[in-house]
């Protein structure tokens, strides 16, 4: 049993644990959060020297291959980038404790884990690992908003995990098995019943779903987003997304591959979830005058485009997915570290009060606007790149009509980004003062906008790495 | 010369311009820097049009280097004639952009002329590219600046709606992109090349049905570009609510890149080409008549050369699906010159407007005496643009119609070109009635303090007149650029 496999989850939960312990002794709380972020160096090391292996470990239960690593540094990438943008934010949290940065770490352990999964209990525990801090921070505020929001997301997240737990004791029963490569092996060896295997099926998307923000699981974004503290919807927005996106991606490549109707099945299903879901969030997203509203049906617009990767089930498709997720990622990320240094300025998330943003923010106004430009899919960005190569991979898989649905809902889209745009350089500004923010969070902004133009010129770094990040068989 | 990376000097210049734009630390000195970063890219150009190989028929200045290796795109340049024109144009038209909105741009100007800077590049990447994904790219960045450009600097209400044709603008643009990324994507996945080189010999293995699928998917997005009808209507707006310079490259440019695109297109899929060839031209003729019949009604003089435009670029059209080798010429060198022709008519317009703040025809009036040399800038270049000889207008005109009516490619195009030929007696009507309504009748004393054009602007009138006169004369200056790279495309076409 070689420990150092999963070292890197081991420490990051390690970490968490000693920021609870050291809240104890600190008064000074800031401190807490600069060990946080130091601390993500260890995990970050153990993960870059494990680089290369493909190995299961625990019988079966977690797999350490280049999929499980590299969705492992985008966590740590996420993490580090909240505790940066965070520090503006956190003198409106009232009683602030460690357990903030405690509980931010903790969610990350879980989606490393989910990420690095093989089979199916392990998922069911990494995925409540990952949502029950979740669930604390969105009602971290402990205004109304925050808390309806915290209550919100508690019981329907219990149901997602519900369904999810019905299909997989389904998959459990049909097969005899948890382990997804003997799940894959009892498939395709035939004689299983239809009906309750597609049902299984649908019940597990349906969980999953939940996680992707996919529609018609997509209930619970916009008033989650809205009401939680900012950073954490940034970090909802990109993690648990990234994360979902990550099982579904293990499971069904590796355990539902045969037999081959059903293949076609989950993928015509999501193909399906896919047009749904992209053209339900980018529809609702132009009526909306909030921006973190704006940003939660622009999240569930990109989980449809994501899902176009995940119906192509090729390899295409996968490197596809990991390519959107890191351009997603930076965008979004960048986007609401924006956000946050100007909502604390102007205390309002309306777009509205957005107006004039360029002459007041010259610099957080031109990387928001280049955020959401990549969020459209415009070039020099790393969203046009993301873009293109998730849809090639659905016109590889034989849905070009899907893909055309994507490219018009990309036109749809820029609509409601560039109004945002049009607020912050065409109004006139509501006051002349200037917006202020920490050197962490233009640290943040600085990264995601390198990132963001970086991989939209030079691509091949990230698409090398991409395809690099491979499941095991 | 191919180790130079001329191109890539070309196509980056104007961003090293952008540098200069947003570090100067005075208007002064960032009009100079953008007007010096133009004049040395189009003096580029020149040279690089002096040089090129007139006897070669395929792709000079050929640069090619690994961009994403992981599904073979490649930063891959390279002109033949065709291309070479339009850098020229373009490049030429940039240049004369920066001095149009010397007098006329003081709000903002650091944005401005840094958005103006970026249409620069990304129009040149347009015409230099020979990857698709490249020459998608280029094509998407355009967008942008143009965004910013008319609806920061547009006309206002009342007399404009900046931001309504911003952003119809950019949503028709951006749906012909999306339209134009599934087809580069279908070919790509069907041949496994971005190259639009390699395309020529891959794509004929493919099925006919997917090859024109790819086809029209591809050529929606021209012909919003360029733009065709029905998809025209994004045009009007945007060229009469864009700044002055907005509107040069829009007119001059930018359209052209549909133009082009096309011609590139009928070299890759010839057999789809000709197939369709009838609805095509008889989509030219809509274009050419429905365009001249609707100028004819315009109140606002830069709409009203806007639709001009669109009747224009009928010719364009028509040129290009006669698919023969003196049709497709005059196509090409109907796009120069209505480049430099409509680009000069929106400058004096620009002009006419910034200096006496009024631009509704029936406001104007007896102009030519109180600013003569605008009269007669205007004039020529009205002219220019209804045909008369002596004037490019005429001689792409001439060559389109010729080469049309003496194509081959279906019966009844002679019809179709006495049609077309007819929009001409049309495009006469509109000009000279236009010219007359603003520049004679009675003088408005209101007008009597506008000042006429100064010598900036007459230095830059007189740069447009020059090359279309210069053309108008001497036309094989272009056609001889032009042909061999339309002798090789009409061998593709097997004519």
């Amino acid at each position: 049993m070689n420990w150092y496999l999963i070292s890197p989850q081991l420490s990051l939960g390690a970490l968490a644990l000693i920021i609870v312990l050291l809240d104890l002794f600190l008064k000074e709380k800031r401190i807490l959060g600069i060990v946080s972020a130091a601390g993500l160096a260890l995990p970050f090391g153990f993960a870059l020297s494990l680089w290369g292996h493909q190995e299961t470990i625990l019988s079966g239960m977690l797999a350490v291959d280049g999929f499980s690593l590299f969705f492992c540094f985008l966590f740590l990438g996420i993490a580090f980038l909240t505790l940066l943008y965070s520090t503006d934010y956190l003198p409106r949290i009232p009683r602030l404790h460690g357990e903030y940065y405690a509980l931010i770490l903790l969610s990350t352990t879980g989606f490393t884990f989910l990420a690095a999964t093989g089979e199916l209990i392990s998922i069911y525990l990494a995925l409540e690992l990952s949502s029950l801090p979740l669930y604390a921070l969105v009602a971290f505020l402990k205004d109304e908003k925050s808390t309806e929001a915290g209550i919100k997301y508690l019981l329907l997240g219990a149901i997602a995990s519900a369904t999810l737990l019905y299909g997989m004791a389904l998959m459990f029963g049909l097969t005899g098995r948890t382990e997804l490569s003997e799940i894959a092996q009892a498939l395709a060896a035939g004689g299983i019943r239809e009906p309750a295997l597609l049902l299984g099926v649908v019940l597990l998307i349906a969980g999953f779903g939940f996680k992707m923000a996919a529609v018609p699981f997509h209930g619970w974004v916009p008033d989650v987003y809205e009401g939680a503290p900012t950073p954490i919807t940034a970090y909802i927005s990109v993690g648990s997304k990234a994360a979902g996106f990550a099982v579904i991606l293990r499971v069904f490549y590796q355990a539902f591959g045969q037999p081959a109707w059903l293949h076609a099945d989950w993928s015509l299903t999501i193909a399906v979830l896919s047009a749904i879901t992209m053209t339900l969030g980018n529809v609702v997203a132009i009526w909306q005058g909030n921006i973190k509203r704006l940003l939660g049906y622009s999240g569930i617009a990109n989980a449809g485009y994501l899902m176009v990767g995940l119906a192509a089930a090729s390899n295409i498709g996968r490197s596809g997915v990991i390519f959107f997720l890191v351009a997603y990622t930076l965008a979004n990320l960048g986007a609401f570290t924006a956000i946050i240094a100007i909502s604390n300025k102007i205390e309002s998330d309306l777009i509205e009060d957005y107006s004039g943003m360029a002459r007041r923010a010259p610099a957080l106004a031109l990387i928001l606007a280049l955020c959401l430009i990549s969020l459209t899919g415009i070039p020099p960005t790393a969203g046009f790149m993301a873009k293109v190569y998730i849809f090639s991979a659905g016109i590889q898989a034989g849905f070009l009509w899907l893909v055309i649905i994507g490219v018009v809902n990309s036109v749809i889209s820029a609509y409601y980004y560039l109004r945002v745009v049009k607020v912050m350089f065409l109004s006139q500004p509501s006051s002349e003062e200037g917006v202020p923010s920490s050197g962490a969070l233009r640290a943040a902004l600085a990264i995601t906008a390198l990132g963001v133009l970086l991989f939209g010129v030079f691509p091949y770094v990230l698409l090398h790495l991409a395809e690099n990040a491979t499941l095991l068989p | 010369m191919e180790d130079y990376h001329l191109l890539s000097v070309v196509i980056f210049l104007p961003i090293l311009g952008i540098g200069w734009v947003l570090l100067a630390r005075s208007e002064r000195e960032i009009k100079l820097g953008a007007a010096a970063f133009t004049a040395l890219n189009l003096a580029l150009s020149l040279a690089l049009f002096c040089l090129f190989d007139r006897s070669a028929p395929g792709l000079q200045l050929v640069e090619k280097a690994s961009w994403i290796p992981a599904i073979n795109a490649e930063y891959f340049l390279g002109v033949d004639g065709i291309s070479m024109l339009m850098v020229l144009l373009t490049s030429f038209l940039s240049f004369l952009a920066v001095l149009v909105s010397w007098t006329e741009i003081h709000f903002r100007a650091r944005e401005y002329f840094a958005w103006l800077l970026l249409l620069e590049t990304s129009i040149l990447g347009v015409f230099c590219a020979q990857d698709l994904l490249l020459f998608f790219l280029f094509w998407e960045i355009e967008m942008i600046p143009m965004y910013f450009l008319i609806s920061i600097w547009g006309t206002p209400p009342p007399l404009g709606r900046k931001e309504y044709s911003a952003i119809k603008y950019v949503i028709y643009t951006f749906t012909g992109s999306a339209m134009m990324l599934a087809g580069i994507l279908l070919a790509y996945f069907y041949t496994g090349t971005w190259s639009m080189v390699e395309l020529v010999d891959k794509a004929p293995a493919l099925s006919i049905g997917l090859r024109t699928l790819i086809f029209f998917l591809i050529f929606f997005c021209f012909a919003v570009k360029l733009p065709m009808f029905p998809l025209h209507t994004w045009l009007p707006d945007a060229h009469t609510d864009a700044p002055t310079a907005g509107s040069v490259m829009l007119a001059g440019a930018l359209i052209k890149m549909g133009g082009y695109g096309m011609i590139r297109e009928v070299g890759i899929f010839p057999e789809v080409a000709k197939a369709y060839a009838f609805m095509l031209v008889i989509f030219a003729l809509i274009n050419t008549l429905y365009g001249a019949a609707v100028t004819l009604r315009q109140t606002d003089l830069k709409r009203l050369i806007a639709y001009s435009s669109i009747s224009h670029m009928g010719y364009v059209l028509l040129g290009i699906f006669a698919l023969a080798p003196l049709s497709l010429t005059g196509a090409t060198l109907q796009m120069f010159s209505h480049g430099l022709i409509t680009g000069m008519l929106f400058a004096l317009v620009g002009l006419l407007y910034h200096k006496a703040h009024e631009r509704r025809i029936p406001l104007l009036g007896g102009l030519a005496r109180q600013m003569p040399l605008l009269a007669v800038a205007f004039s020529i270049a009205g002219l220019a643009s209804l045909g008369l000889p002596t004037t490019s207008g005429f001689v792409a005109e001439f060559i389109t119609f010729w080469g049309s009516f003496t194509s081959p490619i279906f019966p009844a195009i002679k019809i179709c070109t006495i049609i077309a030929m007819i929009c001409m007696v049309i495009t006469a009507g509109y000009m000279l009635w236009v010219i007359e309504r603003v520049f004679y009748r009675e003088p408005k004393p209101e007008y009597d303090r506008t000042p006429d054009l100064g010598p900036l602007e007459l230095a830059m009138s007189t740069l447009f007149i020059v090359g279309i006169m210069l053309i108008g004369v001497y036309p094989r200056v272009l056609t001889d650029v032009i042909n061999p790279s339309v002798m090789s495309l009409a061998k593709a076409l097997g004519l």
